[in-house]
């Protein structure tokens, strides 16, 4: 039985515009020029390979069922009703591919590449005293990245934290664009009423706080939402759907307090394309108004939206992790990088330090922003007519 | 006596990703205390790279001086540290810029400004400095100096600005001077003053001038000595009277012959083909070759040097060189006719196209919380025009006089606020949006920036389709693209230029894609505001034959706004000059330019700097007749 939670449409979005991209760009022209300009750049293709990485990951993390109990006696459980009865897990494909890594955990602490645990415990010596050292690993050598403190491994909580990540970037980003390029192109084409009439609700939106709007935003809709780990019948609508889901919320109050940086810069750059003589030329010839917005004006300010996106992105997965540390982020059973930096703060003040957790949620991050950075200038470059044939 | 200033073989190159760029490559002259110098030449041609390496401000860390020395009173600058550096600039050598808008800083006062310039450089106290700023500002002739050194620059125009600029690059007595297109952003009537300005103030403290300008009227009215520059060399060096006497070079006379004006009217104006070669890679021989209306066969390989020839005249050119020319390879290349063709536009009496009734454009003044209106900009204040069936009336005036509000009112860009516009039986003023549709295939609009009249983001095809596809959306595709191609050949583009971008052209075809723009949707009326004004000489040139031509295929009226007299003596009919939002004074071109009756038109005709009309049939390549 599938589970569809709401983020995971978010996921099958950002999944099917990139196919579709790769297909139209086999027969249009102009985007066939900008693949080839992206193409022509290495490092642009390095960074690719890491995205899609992670795109993957997301995509395999995002697609998951529930199975079916299984009876005592082999057959499928069935309920008064006859209708099948299912597990209130629902694991992933990932969770599934990597059952691996998954199951094998400790009992706690190890570090990476370990035979013996983190922890000194009292256990049974060779002569059948009591002797305190450090028990040898259910499964040594094999924990790539040590595990946390329930001893699981830490591989494993790092990959699950690519969906969170990925779906806070891009999730937030879908709420963020249409909201900004509609606003901002409107209040600049168009000006007058239109345009006080925009100022004042970014104006207003932007001077309440925005951890404020976040914290009652979360604590309205976000505390009853599903948040990760085993699915309830509660949140469960039409069989298979999991709309009331925390993340889903999360990503939409931080595009609805951080549309309107994005929509003041395409404000203002409205503002000057909508006097300059390409688009005068265009009235001259009676164009209509949206046809110079579709035109004229919004693909010139496309490199602000990306720029901005590029820039956020990375802003957006640390607003994650500092909401989850102050408990209104993802739900603790959600894996995150925010979760893994939230509990690396006690273990870095104990003593032995505990560093593989914060290392493999920083390079998880790392791994993800920096090339998303350099794959958005290479997009916006490749956008620009004018820096080709150099 | 050792001159101000000596350039010895001075090379400045510039590291790209293509190659080193020769902005400057091999160039040498002098300038004598209280001497004009004056560099000419079209814009990539190295003018100002020259300038920024005598002032020792070389645009780093890309650019760097490659060789040569600049001597400034005998003393090599080229290896002094960057703290000596300093203590020359402002002390010695000073620089004024060509926008007086943006060379002050908006924050700080006029007074401070100009007291820290000499506090910094001459050792003055505050008192003394003040004193000696007021001094400075009363030199430039500013109405009550001691009150303008409280004063912000936005509270000047820019004429008074241009003075401040002047005052404080003179307010430490340099020994030279540099003027970078010192007028070229202002209006005609202020420019005669500021150029007359510096010249009283050089002649006052025996400043030698560094002029650069693309203005050739400009050079013979106030230079001594002229380079003539071209692709990083100077190719022609003589004083400015012999020059326009008898210029040597074939770049020099080809550009002095492309400048419009009264007594080319009816003809075509001269042109130079193709485009200054790029930095990085200059023809190995000499490096107008290919572009040469002379050319010989030995031209492309073998560099001709600087020589003189005549009493100070010094050409760089085969021509010239009575060795060369009875050598193996004077064998003449091409030889283009002297004779200009004529390119006569029928002229008699003709109906009119288009009447503008009192024509009023306000712009409301709105103030306080809830906007309300305080008052209005008249910027268009009533005005009256007959613009006549396939001719062109100029509409001059200087900024801010409203010129192009009238323009873009009279298309209907900007809706007036008063009037009748009256083209072919319509009232356009009357129209909605949807009624005008019809008349906007008939009227067109050339704007002046080649730079920002073109969408970056859309190839030349998807420019010019817009119009088509807005006004005539029946047309089939194929017909469309045969309609494109056919206007982009009539407007001297080839079909391949169909699918590349607006940066791949250069300003002048840039301008030729707006003219096709224009052209595709089969216009009666087309309004050039400012058409050419951005354009070099020798461009401008062409893209006034294009414009002349296709009037004469087309039957085209034209309504012409600029501020360029030159312009307008050759191209208009008639002229209308505006002043402060109405019309001073209208009639046929040659009336109004040879008895002008309104005092506003007497001093801006009076204003414009002219060279003799008896030199203008002197220009003549060699071998000419």
């Amino acid at each position: 039985m599938p589970v569809i939670l709401a983020t995971d449409l978010i996921i099958f979005f950002l999944v099917g515009a990139i196919v579709y991209f790769i297909i139209a760009s086999q027969k249009d022209g102009s985007l066939q020029a900008v693949r080839r300009e992206l193409v022509k750049n290495r490092l642009a293709m390095v960074c690719m390979a890491f995205l899609a990485f992670y795109v993957a990951v997301a995509l395999l993390d995002s697609v998951r069922y529930r199975d079916a109990v299984v009876g005592d006696d082999g057959k499928e459980a069935l309920s008064e009703g006859g209708s099948v009865i299912y597990s209130p897990e629902a694991l992933s494909l990932l969770d599934r591919a990597l059952s691996g890594i998954r199951t094998r955990t400790e009992k706690t602490y190890s570090a990476p590449f370990a035979s013996h645990s983190y922890a000194k415990e009292s256990m049974e010596g060779a002569s059948g005293g009591i002797v305190r050292g450090y028990p040898p690993l259910k499964y040594p050598r094999t924990h790539w990245l040590g595990t946390d403190r329930v001893g699981n491994d830490v591989l494993f909580i790092a990959l699950k934290g690519v969906r969170t990540g990925v779906v806070i970037g891009a999730g937030t980003t879908l709420v963020i664009i249409p909201f900004a390029i509609f606003f901002g192109v409107i209040a600049g084409f168009y000006g007058g009423a239109i345009d006080d009439i925009v100022q004042y609700i970014y104006t207003t939106l932007s001077s309440i706080p925005g951890v404020l709007l976040i914290v009652a935003f979360m604590l309205l809709f976000g505390s009853s939402g599903y948040q990760g780990g085993l699915v309830s019948e509660v949140h469960v609508v039409w069989r298979a759907f999991v709309l009331n889901d925390r993340l889903f919320w999360l990503c939409l109050i931080l595009g609805i307090t951080s549309w309107t940086d994005l929509c003041r810069l395409i404000r203002g750059e409205t503002l000057k394309l909508r006097e300059l003589e390409y688009v005068q030329a265009s009235k001259a010839f009676g164009a209509g108004k949206l046809g110079i917005i579709y035109r004229h004006i919004v693909p010139n300010v496309m490199h602000l939206v990306l720029i901005t996106f590029v820039l956020q992105f990375s802003g957006l997965v640390l607003a994650e992790a500092i909401l989850s540390y102050i408990g209104i982020g993802v739900g603790p059973e959600t894996g995150s990088w925010g979760n893994m930096i939230n509990t690396a703060r006690l273990e870095l003040s104990r003593e032995p330090v505990v560093w593989w957790n914060l290392l493999a949620a920083f390079a998880a991050m790392f791994a993800l922003v920096l090339p998303a950075n350099i794959f958005g200038d290479a997009v916006r470059d490749a956008l620009d007519p004018r820096l080709r044939y150099k | 006596m050792t001159p101000v200033l000596e350039i010895k073989d001075l090379k400045t190159y510039f590291k790209t990703p293509r190659g080193v760029a020769k902005a400057v490559d091999g160039v040498s002259f002098s300038i004598p205390k209280g001497g004009t110098f004056a560099l000419v030449g079209e814009s990539g041609c190295g003018k100002s790279m020259t300038a920024l390496s005598v002032i020792q401000l070389v645009p780093e860390p890309a650019g760097y001086i490659a060789g040569g020395r600049v001597l400034l009173n005998g003393r090599d600058i080229t290896g002094l540290t960057e703290r000596e550096k300093r203590g020359i600039r402002g002390n010695n050598i000073s620089m004024i810029f060509q926008e007086p808008m943006t060379s002050l800083n908006p924050v700080l006062t006029i007074g401070e400004q100009i007291i820290e310039a000499i506090t910094l450089h001459q050792g003055k106290t505050r008192k003394e400095a003040r004193e000696a700023a007021i001094e400075m500002l009363g030199r430039v002739r500013l109405p009550d100096p001691a009150a303008l050194l409280f004063a912000y620059p936005h509270s000047l125009s820019g004429g008074m600005r241009q003075r401040v600029m002047i005052a404080i690059a003179l307010s430490c007595r340099p020994d030279l001077l540099i003027a970078d297109e010192p007028t070229t952003a202002l209006d005609v009537t202020i420019q005669a003053q500021i150029i007359d300005l510096i010249d009283e103030l050089k002649r006052e403290t025996s400043t030698a001038v560094l002029l650069i300008t693309h203005n050739m009227a400009l050079v013979y009215t106030h230079a001594e000595t002229v380079g003539v520059m071209y692709a990083g060399k100077i190719v022609e060096l003589a004083p400015a009277k012999t020059l326009f006497r008898n210029p040597m070079h074939p770049y020099t006379v080809k550009l002095l012959r492309s400048i419009p004006g009264q007594e080319k009217r009816g003809l075509k104006l001269d042109t130079i083909p193709g485009v200054v070669p790029s930095a990085t890679s200059y023809p190995v021989g000499c490096r107008f070759s290919g572009r040469c209306p002379r050319e010989m066969e030995g031209c492309a390989v073998i560099e001709p040097p600087l020589v003189e020839r005549v009493g100070g005249h010094s050409v760089a050119c085969h021509l010239h060189d009575a060795e060369f020319m009875s050598g193996p390879y004077s064998r003449p290349l091409r030889h283009e006719p002297d004779a200009l063709p004529p390119l006569i536009v029928p002229h008699g009496e003709r109906e009119a196209l288009l009447e503008v009734k009192g024509l009023k454009t306000h712009y409301p003044i709105r103030k306080g919380l809830f906007k309300r209106v305080a008052g209005h900009l008249k910027a268009v204040d009533g005005i009256d025009l007959t613009v006549k069936k396939g001719s062109t009336l100029a509409l001059v005036g200087e900024s801010g006089c409203g010129k192009t509000t009238a323009g873009k009112s009279i298309i209907q860009l900007i809706r007036p606020t008063e009037g009748r516009i009256i083209f072919k039986g319509a009232d356009l003023t009357t129209l909605s949006e949807k009624g005008l549709k019809p008349f906007r295939s008939r009227m067109q609009i050339i704007f002046q920036d080649p730079y920002s009249s073109l969408n970056p983001r859309l190839t030349v095809k998807e420019t010019i389709e817009e119009g088509i596809k807005a006004l005539n959306p029946g047309l089939a595709k194929k017909a469309r693209e045969e309609k494109i191609a056919r206007t982009l050949d009539r407007v001297g583009l080839g079909p391949e230029a169909m699918l590349r971008y607006p940066h791949e052209f250069s300003g002048g075809q840039r301008q030729r894609v707006g003219i096709a723009r224009a052209l595709a949707v089969d216009p009666e009326f087309i309004v050039c505001d400012e058409a050419v004004s951005a354009l070099d000489v020798s461009v401008q040139a062409q893209i006034l034959n294009l414009l002349k031509s296709i009037q004469r295929d087309f039957g085209l009226s034209f309504l012409f706004i600029t501020h360029d007299l030159g312009v307008v003596e050759y191209i208009a009919d008639e002229v209308a000059v505006m002043y402060e939002g109405r019309i001073v004074e209208q009639g046929p071109t040659e009336e109004i330019f040879s008895n002008p009756k309104d005092a506003y038109t007497k001093r801006l005709l009076e204003a414009v700097p002219k060279i003799d009309a008896s030199l203008l049939s002197a220009w003549r390549l060699p071998g000419d007749h």
